[in-house]
């Protein structure tokens, strides 16, 4: 511990730790711009500068650590005049054009510029021009880019994709597509963590509201919306609900008051996907079993490990960075992609509608999600995708109050999901709804539906082993394309082997999903999980395998997992498309 | 009214003054990879504050250059707009009146030939072509990447033997470079935009001098591979010094008695002395590299022998051959090559130049070594015959100063003509051509023969210092490609030879003769890529914690600059020539450092590089 002096009061700091930190521990708060704990501690904003004595120049609170002794003013007037005139100097290159932001009320520059009463500027404002392809589900703003390089942090060191990089120099030195590639040429695996992690508005999903407010207002099109599982656990948040106020079923409310036709559940195709990649995963491991043993050596090569396809960020990082092991991906579609297939063929049906007339919206806590729902294979099955971000900004422009909601009820049949279903959203929860039903699968008894605990939580890299009924399972669970890509190398290796992995693209799972609200240095993940874990301990369906809506849809349309019909509206072929750059195989 | 009056400066010039010298480091000091264009554009507004006005093509046309140029940058421009900037420059350039018009409007036409790329990207994609990164200047500057910053710092700490261990992990031989490295790591330094750059051979000098023993580090487990090194010079000591921290077996063939290549037998005690050099050498053996002296490789054994025995093999020959000057008279008896003399003197082979009249034939480093050297050897007289400008000679400023100092004379714009015999064949002088220097040629001034007459200089010797060649037909018979008389190796080392897998060049004989750091670097780069190719992947890593950054003002403090013994004592012995910085100088001296690994970009990208 160190001697530090803060605003003239004495404490005792750790010692190493910033000096923003220890101001911190203090309790007194320094504002800060680009930092982002142990991501982007670059001093760049120059909005954390305090003066310590001794120094003439001022110096960066959020990477300069204390020492014993040391005397500093957060708040002196030097520092204050110094912190205002950085913030009007950023705001010159700013399009502060607040009204028509989607970060207005979210914004950690307007936000501080508020705070440090900045009413005028004196500078003249030279903004840079917006130059983007449309509809590319990620959108980049030029316009209102502050240069802070979170972005680039982001990538670089969390996901690992270097997608931004610096570009130009001097005065004109900005964040773009790094090696001077445009985004659809980028391997860009639509993660969207750089989207949660940006402070400003520059960074944010296409938006599709109008489109999902068009269908809704055509009286020909049967509006259908399905709920992803990570989506309950956060669309309150902005609101300032809790978890347990903001349900699944208040926002069924909501949807229902919009207009929506039928509101139902992703976790139901979830189910659904477990039925599907589970019996694959089954198959493939009796096929290796048969080939080892000689029974059937036409079924040899079966390689290991089997990959979770449900992730759209996933699957664009395999096929771009490791195109050669595609074929290990689980042929399944993600649930948003099963649900979309299954409203267009099998509910029409029921609905005695031509699946035409449908209009299949999802709420995605995603931004990948927008490209998977157009790929050409997919058939436009879901129309249009939403983020938890745009859902909640329909809330607002419907002028629903989501605190008066009453809980309504999800529609029938495709509104039944399990708890297996539900933690789909959480790292692991593939795994252990997968892991649940297998074990039924194969042995026909239900196992403790928490046997598979060990595989939750937030680690990046989690490894687990079960028996199968006499079966030593290996499986491993990863989140996040930076420790993806250390597993995948591993494996490549050879220093690591498993039957099954589940990959999510974003740290925590879909509850950290690039399309999640946005809290500025908050990293939400880890409590969305515990949401979505709880939603599953109370829910009196815990196997996939059990829910009822699917049992019946397979009974009177699709017959069984795997078979021709589920072959066709359930899986894919992710050699139809192309990733940019992606060597054919 | 007085006819006339004294011109003094007002206090406004006497500022732009002190702005000028300013700018002047400011460009010294300029960070790689900025974009062209932009520069192009700053200069030419600077060249236009220049314009006193009176002419159109200046006051007019170089502020519309500017906005040609900003068009192109702000993405507004079209490939007609180059078109125009070409023109308008063409004509500025013709028709302005004077220097400050027309060299304005040839810097834009350099620069529209030199960078066309980069304007057609900002015109056609809105974007830079630029390097994109702005790293620590003194690192990337330095081949071998040492973390300057790093044990700058623990050098202002006291902490000298973590300083040594961490420059160790890219740089094995701190002891050698700390004498007698060409610190192009200093040529970049941020602190030159304050006063000069910080003297960074002198710290790592001062941290090995007062480290005492440094234990090396623990080599990673055996690998049971074998790697062969062909020369054990800096390159080649490197290399094995790496390889076998990384846990493989090392054997240094060595054609000479003793390890050390140029830097024993080509650089003179006086600057590197052969203790320090023996000292370091012998602690890097003791990791148990197997040493093989008065092995050639070439016929027997042959480069395909080794590979055969070996798992891989680095060839760092460097570059020891002669190269002949090819003026009558050169073979009479006197005339000796650099080489042949400082290669003598490396196994304590003295020749007794008592009261011989000596010239020297050329201006690089090697000249100097040989003419200083000739002084100590007992020369009564030593003259340096060079064909340009004193201030065109290669060698280091100081190396031309220190001969000077203790007695060398120089002749510049002297070329040699002939070399005249007496009738046993011996020297009896060197016969010149005076020169006029001329235009430039490749960014250096060509010299001429002048009008003069030719001038004879009566000498006893002539020693040849005008380059090295590199020896490498023994290996480019046994298939080893060779590119205009060096080795054709890849810029990871590899050799592309047909028929033999495994083989690794770097250094002297590859680049042609170069610097110790470059040599160290090439080894560098040889025992990574090496390790790779035996199919590991160990990294080298130093472990040593830095100190806290500290965040006192720089203020303006000049540069410590080596002492030297007075020319009159070192003329006379080899002892080094150079002393250390005291501590209070070290202190000072370390302290000037600004810390760019965690000031400015360096804490963005590219601060500090742990491992490799």
């Amino acid at each position: 511990m160190v001697n530090v002096t803060i605003n003239g009061k004495h404490y005792m700091a750790e010692e190493g730790s910033t000096i923003l930190d220890a101001a911190k521990a203090a309790g007194i708060y320094i504002p800060t711009l680009c930092y982002l704990k142990d991501i982007n501690d670059i001093g760049a904003c120059r909005v954390c500068v305090v003066e310590v004595e001794g120094c003439a120049k001022l110096v960066s609170a959020c990477n300069n650590q204390v020492w014993d002794g040391m005397v500093v003013h957060t708040n002196s007037p030097k520092v204050r005049e110094s912190r205002r005139n950085t913030v009007e100097l950023i705001l010159s290159q700013h399009d502060g054009q607040c009204a028509t932001c989607v970060r207005s009320g979210n914004c950690t520059l307007q936000t501080i510029a508020n705070d440090l009463g900045i009413v005028e500027l004196p500078f003249r404002k030279k903004v840079p021009k917006f130059e983007w392809p449309m509809r590319f589900p990620l959108v980049r703003d030029a316009r209102k880019c502050i240069k802070c390089m979170r972005c680039v942090q982001i990538c670089d060191k969390v996901q690992g994709m270097h997608i931004w990089d610096i570009s130009g120099t001097g005065s004109r030195t900005t964040v773009d597509v790094s090696m001077n590639r445009k985004i659809k040429e980028s391997d860009c695996a639509l993660c969207g963590q750089c989207i949660t992690h940006c402070p400003v508005g520059a960074l944010r999903e296409w938006d599709d509201t109008d489109r999902v407010l068009d269908a809704l207002a055509d009286p020909d099109k049967i509006t259908v919306v399905q709920i992803a599982p990570a989506v309950r656990a956060a669309w309150g948040e902005p609101f300032g609900l809790s978890p347990e106020f903001a349900t699944a079923k208040r926002l069924v409310a909501a949807l229902r008051q919009m207009g929506f036709d039928y509101i139902f559940d992703t976790n139901f195709s979830a189910d659904l996907t477990i039925m599907e990649e589970g019996s694959e995963l089954i198959e493939k491991i009796k096929r290796a079993a048969a080939a080892e043993s000689g029974e059937d050596t036409a079924l040899a090569e079966q390689k290991f490990p089997l990959f979770t396809s449900c992730c759209p960020g996933w699957v664009r990082f395999l096929k771009s960075q490791y195109p050669d092991m595609v074929d290990q991906l689980s042929t399944a579609k993600s649930p948003q992609q099963m649900f979309g297939a299954i409203a267009k063929s099998y509910y029409a049906q029921i609905l005695g509608v031509d699946p035409s007339r449908i209009f299949c919206v999802s709420i995605m806590p995603c931004v990948a999600k927008k490209h998977e729902s157009e790929i050409p294979v997919m058939n436009h099955d879901v129309d249009v995708v939403l983020t938890t971000r745009e859902v909640d900004r329909l809330i607002r422009s419907e002028q629903i109050h989501p605190e008066m909601l009453i809980e309504e009820e999800f529609d029938m049949p495709l509104g039944v999901g399990s708890g297996a279903g539900v933690i789909f959203g959480a790292t692991g929860g593939v795994m252990e709804a997968a892991l649940r039903s297998a074990y039924y699968l194969v042995t026909g008894r239900n196992p403790d539906p928490d046997s598979f605990k060990n595989v939750r939580g937030m680690e990046g890299w989690k490894e687990a082993e079960f028996n199968l009924a006499g079966t030593q399972l290996k499986v491993a669970v990863v989140s996040g394309l930076g420790n993806t890509r250390k597993l995948i190398e591993a494996l490549r290796r050879g220093e690591v082997s498993y039957h099954f992995v589940e990959v999510m693209a974003c740290p925590g799972g879909c509850s950290g999903g690039g399309g999640q609200p946005i809290h500025d240095g908050k990293e939400m993940a880890a409590g969305r999980c515990d949401v979505l874990y709880g939603l599953d301990k109370n829910n009196q369906l815990r196997y996939s395998h059990e829910n009822p809506a699917v049992k019946q849809c397979y009974q009177d349309y699709l017959g069984a997992p795997l078979s021709h019909r589920a072959h066709e509206l359930l899986h894919t072929d992710h050699h139809a498309w192309s990733m940019p750059q992606e060597t054919e195989q | 009214m007085s006819r006339l009056s004294i011109i003094t400066n007002n206090k406004a010039q006497t500022t732009v003054e002190s702005l000028y010298k300013d700018l002047e480091r400011r460009i010294s000091a300029s960070p790689p990879g900025l974009c062209p264009v932009d520069l192009a554009s700053s200069f030419l507004k600077m060249c236009h504050a220049q314009s006193c006005g009176k002419c159109v093509p200046c006051r007019i046309g170089l502020g519309q250059l500017q906005d040609l140029l900003e068009m192109v940058l702000d993405g507004k421009g079209t490939m007609e707009t180059i078109d125009l900037i070409e023109k308008t420059a063409q004509n500025i350039f013709y028709s302005a009146d004077c220097a400050i018009g027309y060299e304005a409007a040839n810097m834009v036409l350099k620069g529209l030939r030199g960078f066309r790329d980069d304007f057609e990207e900002h015109v056609l994609r809105h974007r830079c072509k630029c390097g994109l990164y702005q790293p620590v200047p003194c690192v990337s500057q330095c081949p071998a990447g040492v973390d300057i910053p790093g044990y700058v710092a623990l050098v202002a700490e006291g902490r000298y033997g973590d300083a040594v261990r961490l420059i160790r992990k890219d740089n094995p031989l701190p002891a050698v470079c700390g004498r007698i490295c060409e610190h192009p790591c200093e040529v970049r330094c941020r602190r030159t935009l304050i006063d000069d750059p910080v003297n960074i051979r002198g710290l790592k000098r001062f941290a090995v001098d007062h480290a005492g023993d440094v234990p090396l580090p623990v080599p990673a487990a055996p690998t049971g591979k074998k790697v062969a090194v062909i020369g054990g010079g800096p390159g080649g000591i490197s290399a094995a010094y790496y390889l076998t921290l990384m846990g493989h077996q090392v054997t240094i063939f060595e054609q000479r008695k003793k390890l050390g290549g140029m830097l024993r037998y080509g650089i003179p005690n006086y600057r590197l002395p052969r203790e320090e050099l023996d000292r370091e050498i012998d602690q890097i053996l003791s990791l148990g590299i197997t040493v093989k002296t008065c092995v050639t490789v070439g016929e027997s054994p042959s480069i395909v022998d080794l590979r055969k025995e070996y798992d891989a093999v680095y060839i760092a020959i460097g570059a020891h051959t002669d190269r002949k000057i090819g003026i009558e008279g050169e073979d009479a008896k006197g005339v000796i090559s650099a080489v042949e003399l400082l290669r003598g003197i490396g196994d304590d082979e003295m020749p007794d130049f008592t009261g011989k009249s000596i010239v020297v034939i050329g201006g690089g480093n090697v000249a100097m070594d040989v003419a200083r050297s000739a002084i100590r050897l007992g020369a009564s007289r030593v003259r340096i015959a060079y064909r340009r400008r004193s201030v065109d000679m290669t060698a280091m400023p100081e190396e031309v100063a220190g001969a000077i100092e203790e007695g060398c004379e120089l002749l510049d714009l002297h070329a040699p003509l002939r070399i005249e015999k007496d009738v046993e064949g011996n020297v009896a002088a060197l016969w010149v051509k005076p020169q006029i220097i001329g235009p430039m040629k490749n960014g250096r001034p060509a010299p001429v023969d002048s009008s003069e007459d030719e001038v004879r200089l009566p000498c006893d010797i002539v020693l040849v210092a005008i380059g090295q060649g590199i020896d490498s037909r023994a290996f480019e018979k046994q298939g080893i490609p060779v590119k205009r008389g060096v080795i054709d190796a890849l810029n990871w080392s590899g050799v592309n030879a047909k028929d033999l897998t495994g083989v690794f060049a770097g250094g002297d004989c590859v680049t042609g003769p170069a610097t110790v750091i470059r040599a160290i670097a090439a080894g560098k780069v040889a025992a990574a890529n090496i390790d790779e190719f035996l199919g590991y992947q160990h990294l080298i890593s130093a472990d040593v914690e830095l100190p806290q950054v500290r965040l006192d003002d720089r203020k303006n403090c000049a540069r410590i600059n080596l002492k030297e013994r007075q020319a009159s004592d070192r003329a006379k012995d080899f002892e080094p020539v150079e002393c250390g910085m005291t501590c209070e100088e070290a202190g000072q001296e370390s302290r000037r450092c600004l810390r760019c690994d965690h000031f400015g970009y360096g804490a963005f990208k590219g601060g500090r590089n742990e491992q490799w």
